[in-house]
């Protein structure tokens, strides 16, 4: 049933069906009563049930079908394990060139996206599609590129990034408020306050074993938000705080003003100028997170994080300081976090604990384990994929032709992450762009003195 | 001292629901040492199974009598719920066993999302009244000041409880079921050897565990009255924390758990913060986890190297 196990030979075609209707049994088993039947209210709000079989009859036959179709097509498809060779070990060229190849490209396209949009689209169209797309992508790819130093590195789960994000986002908001600071003053103190939470959360919790850790830092992420929605003098709670001051350009606002950024330099005013200027911005505060990973990952702590990973005990042994090792990486993925939280707070103008909820970790994880845990490439197509690809949802209105007026294709986006979190787990359980490139080799076999081969250097 | 004693009694009803999730994660954790993250979903999904066939057999078929209402409901709610474990087991986490290290965490989370989204997406995203059942009230005391007062959902939420625990005690402790999964929960291979089928015995005992979460979730369903998508999340960590509290891997362990987290949520709720209850609970998980590792009645872990 699972992707993984292969059945051996094309069984006959009865018992194919046979075994196909068993698992459509078992779909309809699933899907009543809560596929079949809808509760509802009607108009006096009395509940009633809505019944819709019609659902049901289609989960059904599609459990039938693609049961069948693995059972009879997959095993006639020809074995792709008998013609891959096993890759040497050392660095693999062509594959390494490829995502050179594609991460530069990937970066030149980055820098002419709003000069691109502008053209495509003009400048009505240019705003929607650079702060929608451009800014909303990039604040994700620099959330999944933070967090990928905390689960992809030193293989911590952390599920409760959001609180980070938002320590960032809340710091930013009451300083502007207190002591009057601009973003750019905001922004570093908004990271290292973050990174201090990390540390002073991480500290006591982080010689847990990988599960635990899992489950405490959700119930930290939880406790963060709640005390943000309850702590109403301080946070105003759930109504958020608003009036939180754009980012300016060297001391220059975006507004229609005699200092504004349009007069000093001769333009005309357009909101259009602070959308591009907040691209460049968290596109340079990315490449700033990307950057700093890797290089730290050629530094032994680096190479500490990802021996973490592969084996915690083996570690020990070696007299690696794990639990320094791993709070390293948890500030410093929350101290990336911060940032981006800050920015977020800078371009909405407006945060509330909303913003900051378990599914907004759970997103930024989906997106560093469908990606590929380690990889920043795997990291920042993914997010380009999940984010891009909601937001295309919410474009799409010929769906809504297709299936309905009701019909909502968002809502489906988490449903499919969950859905693909699973199955990239059963399929590739390293993530889609799985390279777990090491970052030293042994070049070449040297012929030793055979002392020295006893003492364990061959 | 009445308003009190009031609060233990809401106390020890609502760790009774807790206690019945909690031993879902505390068996599985035991038998393949996997916190089953999707487990509260499969609460919240049996909470909507329940409310679903309460509303067919009172409304549709016009059922009379509650108590015989209630007893179909509860079986078709734990034949159901289970199923959807049994599935759930073979799909998401089977193929996973001695994948690395995070993935059938990661796996669960997944579907724990997808689950919760499920039931948003077909029973809508709103709060979903339940009929009002079993309102009546006892109260004890003179009359004169508060007075304490049982509701008959309280009643049938503890004795279900006790019941169910009994049962189930017996089921792991004297049947070949039990006696199988207690085997497996020592030593799998051993187990195996002694030809004990382990993939059966670990999908049963994701099957067991979800049957008591579902009787968790009518009971829940009925106390409350109303029943939401997102109720798997945050009573799944409150059992998880009951899970841990009481020792992970404990039966007995679990319903003291459940119990003292039920308590504790009912009390600060009382007499310091109703806003902060929720943050209480939390804390104790991660105070336990850095504390007291093996909680209160389970082994100390041994790490194998």
């Amino acid at each position: 049933m699972a992707a993984a196990e292969r059945p051996p030979v094309a069984r006959p075609l009865a018992a194919a069906i046979r075994d196909a209707a068993g698992t459509g049994l078992l779909a309809l088993g699933l899907s009543v009563p809560i596929l079949a039947l809808r509760l509802d209210q009607n108009i006096n709000n009395e509940p009633y049930l809505r019944p819709r079989w019609d659902y049901v009859a289609i989960a059904v036959g599609l459990a039938f079908a693609a049961r069948l179709a693995y059972l009879l097509i997959w095993p006639r498809l020809p074995s792709r394990t008998a013609t891959t060779k096993r890759q040497p070990a050392g660095p693999a060229a062509a594959s390494t060139r490829l995502a050179q190849a594609l991460a530069v490209g990937g970066l030149i396209l980055l820098v002419l996206y709003p000069l691109l949009a502008l053209a495509l689209t003009g400048r009505a169209g240019a705003i929607k599609w650079i702060d929608n797309f451009g800014i909303q992508i990039m604040i994700y790819v620099m959330l999944g590129w933070g967090l990928n130093i905390v689960v992809g590195l030193a293989g911590l789960l952390d599920l409760g990034y959001a609180a980070f994000y938002a320590v960032g986002a809340y710091s930013t908001a009451l300083l502007v408020h207190n002591f009057g600071f601009g973003f750019w003053i905001c922004l570093p103190l908004a990271g290292i306050f973050a990174a201090l939470w990390g540390i002073m959360l991480g500290f006591p919790v982080l010689r847990l074993r990988g599960d635990y850790l899992a489950i405490v830092t959700l119930a930290f992420g939880e406790i963060i938000r709640l005390v943000l929605i309850n702590w109403v003098p301080v946070t105003n709670g759930y109504a958020g705080i608003s009036g939180i001051p754009r980012p300016t350009f060297f001391g220059l606002p975006f507004n229609d003003s005699e200092q504004g950024f349009a007069a000093f330099f001769g333009l005309e005013f357009t909101p259009l100028h602070r959308t591009i200027f907040l691209f460049y911005v968290i596109l340079a505060l990315a490449l700033l997170t990307n950057w700093v990973t890797l290089r730290l990952r050629r530094l032994p702590v680096g190479r500490a994080w990802e021996a973490l990973r592969e084996d915690e005990i083996a570690c020990r042994s070696l007299g690696i300081n794990t639990t320094n090792t791993k709070l390293t990486a948890f500030a410093l993925g929350a101290g990336f976090g911060g940032f981006a939280g800050s920015f977020f707070a800078a371009r909405q103008g407006f945060i509330s604990p909303e913003s900051f909820t378990f599914m907004e970790s759970a997103v930024v994880v989906a997106i560093v384990v469908l990606g590929g845990m380690g990889s920043q490439l795997g990291v920042a197509i993914a997010a380009v994929a999940m984010i891009g690809g909601t937001e295309i949802l919410r474009e799409l209105d010929w769906l809504k032709q297709v299936f309905g007026r009701d019909f909502e294709p968002t809502q489906y986006r988490m449903l499919l992450f969950g859905l693909a979190m699973v199955v990239v787990m059963i399929w590739k359980p390293r993530g889609l762009i799985s390279t777990r490139q090491p970052s030293i080799f042994l070049r070449e076999r040297r012929a030793i003195h055979a002392g020295l081969v006893k003492e364990g250097r061959g | 001292m009445e308003y009190f004693f009031q609060q233990l009694i809401n106390g020890v009803t609502l760790g009774s629901i807790y206690g019945l999730i909690a031993i879902g994660y505390t068996m599985v954790f035991g038998i393949i040492g996997m916190v089953n993250f999707a487990h509260g979903d499969v609460f919240m999904l049996s909470t909507f199974i329940a409310l679903i066939f309460l509303m067919v057999l009172t409304q549709v078929l016009g059922i009379g009598s509650l108590a015989i209402a209630l007893f179909i409901v509860l079986i078709l709610a734990m034949l159901l719920t289970s199923l959807w474990a049994w599935a759930i087991e073979r799909l998401a986490y089977r193929p996973l066993r001695g994948s690395f290290r995070l993935a059938p965490l990661i796996s669960a989370i997944g579907m724990s999302i997808f689950l919760s989204n499920l039931v948003q997406v077909t029973q809508g995203p709103r709060y979903k009244p339940a009929p009002a059942i079993l309102g009546d009230v006892i109260t004890f005391g003179d009359g004169s000041g508060y007075g304490v007062t049982i509701s008959h959902k309280q009643l049938l939420i503890v004795a279900v409880t006790a019941v169910l625990l009994a049962g189930f005690w017996y089921l792991v402790q004297n049947t070949t079921i039990g006696r199988a999964q207690r085997a497996c929960e020592q030593d799998r291979r051993m187990a195996a050897l002694l030809g004990v089928d382990v993939d059966k015995t670990i999908a049963l005992t994701f099957v067991l565990g979800a049957a008591l979460a579902a009787v968790a979730g009518l009971l829940f369903m009925i106390y409350y009255g109303v029943v939401h998508f997102n109720d798997g999340f945050v009573p799944g960590v409150k059992a998880f924390t009951a899970a841990v509290l009481g020792g992970i891997g404990s039966l007995p362990g679990a319903v003291l758990g459940g119990l003292l987290i039920g308590l504790i949520e009912t009390m600060w709720s009382a007499y310091f913060s109703i806003d902060y209850k929720d943050v209480a609970t939390f804390s104790i998980l991660a105070i336990t986890l850095v504390f007291l590792p093996s909680g209160l009645l389970g082994k100390p872990e041994v790490e194998k190297v």
